[in-house]
């Protein structure tokens, strides 16, 4: 805000007086910021090459808007951080193996940054009319494009030098394949399973993995205001009623257990904090009225867990996001607030 | 008469000026199912030419006895017939080619683009325009299938007209339906631009299945 001027005079100005300090760069800074905890953590498991992955998306997230936007001779917004922030979340949802099993795999991260900050974000119109979340249409073409390359998970070091690396398969997957007595004897006992979800000792995307990183980074924005509760807690509530239902399995006979499900594991792995907290919240693709968000996420719980449990993947988070960014709109229409004194329309 | 111009324009209208699926945007559907190679895209596309250029010509010799108000249901015959007629004949005398594509030849009743040119062009005009607006139409859908699918085919299957160029697939999803999107999409939007930059063109206009 400019500084007050010593010498006051009368000004007459049109609406709105109040001003916040908020700019759209300063949140998209800020957002970028409380994914750092995650991403660090990230770099900390999966080593450097978590680090390169991550940086050559933004790098060529930021390139491309700013390519796209000189050869169309408009306005240059990569100062604004979007472009960043989808660079950043993008990388954060790639599997290290980009960088480290195939040398030829490097592209991976630049087309994914181009479809997301190119075709669905700039030819939609730009910053605030994109339908869907950029960074998820770009990790929903890499996944169907490269399906191989974008499924091998690396194990978690925790020692930034190692430059070996060996894959296995996301908790999800494990769970999906073999079921949860598979889970317990790979992380040993509920405990330690629950630790090491926690504090991201696992396989994954890269920025996925820790649980209580991204708590942090959450709690800073929601203490911040930037994100409201409705989205996170309709999506993970939803999600974990879903699991604690449907998502037990009888052990011997392989047959579903109503009421038996572990809602903790399906909370802590795969993308779905991530996903719920910095995703799902993202102003543009998300209604704009409360109630409207707590069926935004309601149906992103929803859509997730039956992916889980039910389809073809082990991860269903982006797939429920970018399908319930479809219903954005409509919920938001048909959840409008009355308007003060109006009178209801009356139905013949 | 001074004519072959007039046949000539009629031609390329419906190649460039209203291009069944760059500028009409109608038939959509088959643009986006036929088109993951080019053998498939070319074939559709002969097909439909055969089949436009047929119901036009049809059409506009019947359309005096036509009355007005079953005119929908009488397109609808005729075009069912000729479909019918490249339907039978290709399983006759090409069954390798009408295993793959025997549906999407039966679907061809339902295209937009037939229909429409029959009541706006057709049905209002004699019977030698009337056989070169089908021609142009039909040449226009078959270009823009071909354009359509070899990009798919090229970058999907690593392959053209089913001749495999390399092992690598460099992009899988282009061969996926979602992949057609992406590339009527992006064809659409470059058509668009070079009318718009170079013609003085207003863009694409209407919208179709």
């Amino acid at each position: 805000m400019a500084a007050v001027k010593k010498e006051h005079e009368l000004i007459v100005s049109v609406s709105p007086h109040v001003k916040s300090e908020e700019t759209v760069s300063r949140i998209m800074w800020t957002v970028s910021l409380s994914l750092l905890p995650a991403f660090v953590m990230g770099v900390y498991f999966f080593g450097p090459r978590a680090l390169f992955v991550t940086a050559l998306c933004v790098v060529s997230a930021v390139l491309s808007e700013y390519l796209f936007q000189k050869g169309l001779k408009r306005k240059i917004t990569i100062n604004d951080g979007s472009a960043f922030l989808t660079g950043l979340l993008l990388g954060m949802n790639l599997p290290t193996s980009l960088w480290s099993f195939n040398p030829f795999m490097i592209h991976v991260p630049i087309i994914g940054s181009f479809i997301a900050v190119v075709i669905t974000k700039q030819l939609f119109g730009g910053i605030g009319f994109n339908i869907f979340n950029p960074a998820l249409i770009g990790r929903a073409f890499l996944l169907i494009t490269w399906p191989r390359a974008m499924t091998i998970w690396t194990e978690p070091t925790a020692a930034f030098v190692a430059l070996d690396a060996k894959t296995t398969a996301t908790p999800l997957g494990i769970l999906k394949e073999e079921g949860v007595g598979k889970l317990m004897e790979v992380f040993g006992d509920q405990l330690n399973l629950y630790t090491q979800l926690l504090v991201g000792y696992r396989a994954g995307s890269l920025g996925e993995t820790s649980a209580i990183a991204l708590i942090i980074g959450a709690a800073f924005l929601l203490y911040k205001r930037y994100i409201t509760w409705h989205i996170p807690v309709s999506f993970l509530s939803t999600a974990a009623a879903l699991a604690w239902v449907f998502g037990g399995k009888d052990l011997g006979t392989g047959k579903m257990l109503l009421f038996a499900g572990d809602p903790v594991v399906h909370l802590l792995s795969g993308g779905i904090l991530l996903g719920a907290f910095f995703m799902a919240t993202d102003y543009v693709t998300c209604p704009s009225v409360r109630k409207g968000q707590i069926v935004f996420g309601i149906g992103c719980g929803a859509l997730t867990m039956l992916i889980r449990l039910k389809g073809g993947y082990p991860e269903g988070v982006m797939f429920a996001i970018l399908l319930m960014n479809c219903f954005a709109p409509l919920i938001d229409r048909s959840m409008k607030s009355r308007v003060f004194g109006a009178v209801k329309e009356q139905k013949k | 008469m001074n004519n072959t111009k007039g046949y000539w324009r009629l031609i390329k209208n419906g190649i460039f000026a209203e291009n069944p699926i760059f500028r009409v945007a109608l038939s959509l559907c088959p643009a986006v199912a036929v088109t993951s190679g080019v053998k498939n895209g070319f074939l559709m596309g002969i097909a439909v030419l055969f089949v436009q250029t047929m119901v036009n010509v049809t059409v506009s010799i019947v359309r005096k006895f036509i009355h007005p108000k079953v005119r929908i249901p009488a397109y609808m015959f005729i075009i069912a017939t000729w479909v019918t007629v490249s339907d039978l004949s290709l399983a006759a005398f090409a069954w390798d080619i009408y295993k793959q594509m025997g549906l999407y030849i039966k679907l061809i009743v339902a295209f937009a683009i037939i229909l429409s040119r029959a009541e706006l062009f057709a049905s209002k005009n004699k019977v030698t325009p009337s056989f070169f607006d089908g021609l142009g139409m039909g040449i226009g859908f078959l270009l823009a299938l071909i354009i359509i699918s070899f990009f798919r085919e090229l970058l999907g299957k690593g392959s053209l007209w089913g001749f495999q160029f390399t092992e690598a697939k460099p992009l899988l999803i282009m061969v996926l339906p979602t992949g057609g999107f992406f590339a009527v999409g992006i064809l659409m939007g470059l058509f668009n631009w070079i009318d718009i930059k170079f013609f003085g063109g207003g863009g694409a206009s209407g919208g179709g299945h």
